[in-house]
């Protein structure tokens, strides 16, 4: 199975400096900047439409379509969403260290599209290493006249800023991030009324776009749309990341066609599973995702309609593969947990639901399962988003909470006698003797 | 007490890349912590002062990030990631370790050495992940995270340099990391300049080489259009 290097080119033919202004340039680099400013927002926007790209950061929306939703008022501002926290997914900071100028460019067209001329990539605090080697980008591309007052000599100005997260999840959240940016906490707004595109950073139309979205650019305008539907698998268009991790014996990033199958992906491309052990699950696109199982799903194709329709979602690609060895209540514990420490606090069903699943995980892998906590579980994620169904219904502000709910929902519909055994274990010895319960 | 007038210099550099004085806030509380070592009431009312904010509306954006800390890390903070890429490939053992070796349960620092346990530090593809100021390290064993810690005591570097740890520490990455930096942490805040970097390589990232606001036009009040 062999990768499509679109992204991932410039960085795999020239490992020891494809983050150089030098090497950006020696291939090609900016040349579609420069196109870009040469033309109208109508004809970028329906460009971008018209190639398919969708975005990258989880939400799958058509990145033209948010652009041809952009609000009149100006000043507008262009954001990059780089702030990659969904547990498994580690593509972006590939893009940010091995190619900044790619993004740089990126921005440029978005820029000049959505008649932006001030611009941020916000990089979540974790990232130092990403941000210095955008923020050397950026010096650069000022330094070569592509960024600042006059941008390649076309009068054109645009101007941007790399600003650090601290240690947030939910500012990958785009209004959560916008509020960041603000110098605020970083809590989402509530959607209507503060749609980025029409109420965005400092209530000003904004347009926020994940870093893989916006580094597809240069390739779009350079090769066209025909080219750019031809890569991809019917409404798929372009290539797609993955970040795969966990019992896999080759992790990490793959730039691939749309529409491959599952069981490609991971034996295939990943090297299959450590140990040659059976496969038992995987988590398709991120922690938010309900799990996928090889019983059901392994032949299917990866496509966004395909994956929505199964029952989950690529999301932003990452897929988290767990072999035979998995202990399933402790996998989902370890999810769950996640989103308890992540939850922002605004609404209640998410901050307190969250930290009560977490906690009858917990006392269930402690050896103090109640014969009541799968109910319970399946109750506390019904408060949290009615129905536990999916796509999952939305009781807060923003998707986080309702997120959580997945590894709890495939828990129990794929390994309830597993997670049974759990309890039935634990009520066999006093609940107070802690890791005796054979 | 103040900071050094050079300080507030490249924090009025910070703020003018701004469209609103108030957005300068998140980097101005790293300086904040690049002066003490923390974050310090005191601190937080300069960064009040310079972005026009009250300081208790500073200290609730603070204590909204894990990264902002008002307790003292000591010189290197140890975060081991626990989220479930690395989990599934031993990250508590690893963090076992880190906390034995360092002799401190996680959320503790002594003089030298803090612990925490992270969560997903996006290094899923070389779990388990940890970083030290982080600047990271990956596909660490528990074994590998010991002698971290005792290398991190006996050693004391003055710059925490990721190809280092990496090379002294590390096992699988998630991708190829390709090229070698010299640059590096010199305490338990990010490594960006112009707050947090050893910076000796860094002249073309001084503030005022980008140039920022000042390159841009006037912008209209928010609500204007
Ligand atoms: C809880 C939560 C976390 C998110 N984290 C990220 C993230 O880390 N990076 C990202 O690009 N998008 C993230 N998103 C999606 C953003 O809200 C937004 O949809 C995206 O940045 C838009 O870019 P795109 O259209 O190019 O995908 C997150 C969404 C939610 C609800
Ligand atoms: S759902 Fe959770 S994270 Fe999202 S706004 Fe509500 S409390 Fe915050
Ligand atoms: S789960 Fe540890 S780095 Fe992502």
């Amino acid at each position: 199975m062999n990768q499509t290097r679109v992204l991932f080119k410039r960085m795999t033919d020239h490992p020891a400096d494809s983050h150089t202004i030098d090497r950006y340039l020696e291939t090609g680099g900016y040349e579609q900047a420069r196109v870009a400013l040469g033309r109208t927002r109508d004809e970028l926007v329906e460009l971008v439409k018209t190639s398919g790209l969708i975005g990258r950061g989880g939400a799958g929306f058509s990145a033209g379509m948010k652009w041809s939703f952009l609000a009149p008022a100006r000043p507008a501002y262009l954001v990059v969403n780089g702030d990659e926290s969904e547990p498994g997914t580690f593509k972006d900071r590939q893009l940010l260290e091995r190619d900044p100028h790619q993004m740089v460019e990126g921005m440029i067209i978005a820029a000049v599209a959505n008649e932006v001329h001030e611009a941020f990539v916000y990089i979540r605090g974790e990232y130092p290493k990403p941000a210095r080697r955008v923020q050397q980008a950026v010096a650069d591309a000022y330094e070569r006249g592509f960024l600042g007052r006059d941008v390649m000599g076309t009068g054109y100005h645009l101007d941007i800023t790399v600003h650090l997260g601290a240690g947030a999840y939910i500012c990958g959240e785009e209004t959560a991030l916008l509020n960041s940016l603000e110098g605020r906490r970083g809590e989402p707004r509530l959607k209507p009324p503060f749609f980025p595109a029409a109420k965005g950073l400092y209530m000003l139309p904004t347009i926020v776009n994940n870093v893989e979205t916006i580094s597809n650019l240069p390739h779009i305008v350079e090769r066209g749309i025909e080219w750019y539907r031809g890569l991809g698998h019917d409404v798929d268009t372009g290539t797609f990341l993955f970040s795969v991790s966990g019992h896999v014996k080759k992790p990490g990033n793959y730039e691939l066609p749309h529409g491959i199958t599952w069981r490609q992906l991971i034996y295939d491309v990943a090297g299959g599973i450590r140990d040659d052990n059976e496969l038992k699950a995987w988590v398709p696109g991120g922690a938010s995702a309900p799990w996928f199982v090889p019983s059901e799903h392994l032949d299917l194709e990866i496509t966004k309609s395909v994956t929505d329709s199964s029952g989950s979602m690529l999301g932003s690609g990452a897929v988290i593969v767990m072999d035979e060895t998995t202990d399933m209540v402790a996998a989902a514990e370890r999810l769950v947990r996640f989103f308890a420490e992540e939850s922002c606090g605004q609404c209640t069903p998410c901050r307190e639901g969250t930290t009560w699943l977490d906690m009858i995980l917990r006392r269930m892998l402690d050896g103090g399962g109640r014969a009541v906590d799968l109910d319970l579980l399946y109750d506390v994620s019904d408060n949290i988003s009615v129905g536990v169904g999916w796509p999952p219904k939305q009781t807060t502000i923003c998707p986080l909470g309702p997120s959580a709910v997945s590894a709890v929902k495939s828990l129990l519909e794929y390994f309830r006698p597993e997670a049974e055994a759990h309890i039935v274990r634990a009520n066999r010895v006093p609940v107070t003797i802690k890791g005796f319960g054979q | 007490m103040s900071w050094p007038a050079e300080t507030i210099a490249r924090a009025n550099d910070i703020i003018a890349r701004y469209p609103e004085r108030r957005s300068a806030v998140m980097p101005l509380l790293y300086m904040a912590m690049r002066e003490e070592g923390r974050l310090t009431d005191e601190g937080m009312r300069l960064v009040a002062g310079l972005t026009g904010l009250t300081p208790a509306q500073v200290q609730s954006v603070a204590s909204f990030y894990v990264m902002y800390k008002t307790e003292s890390q000591g010189k290197y903070l140890v975060s081991v990631c626990s989220s479930i890429s690395c989990f599934l490939l031993g990250a508590d053992e690893v963090l076992h370790a880190v906390e034995e070796a360092a002799g401190l349960p996680a959320g503790e620092a002594d003089d030298e050495i803090g612990i925490e346990h992270a969560e997903c530090i996006g290094a899923c593809g070389g779990a388990p992940a940890c970083l030290v100021n982080y600047e990271l390290v990956e596909g660490v064993t528990a074994a590998k995270a010991k002698e971290m810690i005792e290398w991190l005591r006996n050693a004391k570097p003055e710059v925490i340099n990721a190809d280092e740890l990496q090379t002294l520490f590390g096992g699988r990455r998630s991708f190829d990391w390709a090229i070698k930096e010299d640059n590096g942490a010199i305490g338990p805040y990010p490594a960006f300049p112009p707050f947090g970097t050893a910076a000796h390589n860094t002249p073309a990232l001084e503030p005022g080489r980008l140039a920022t606001r000042n390159s841009r036009p006037a912008t209209p009040e928010v609500g204007a259009s």
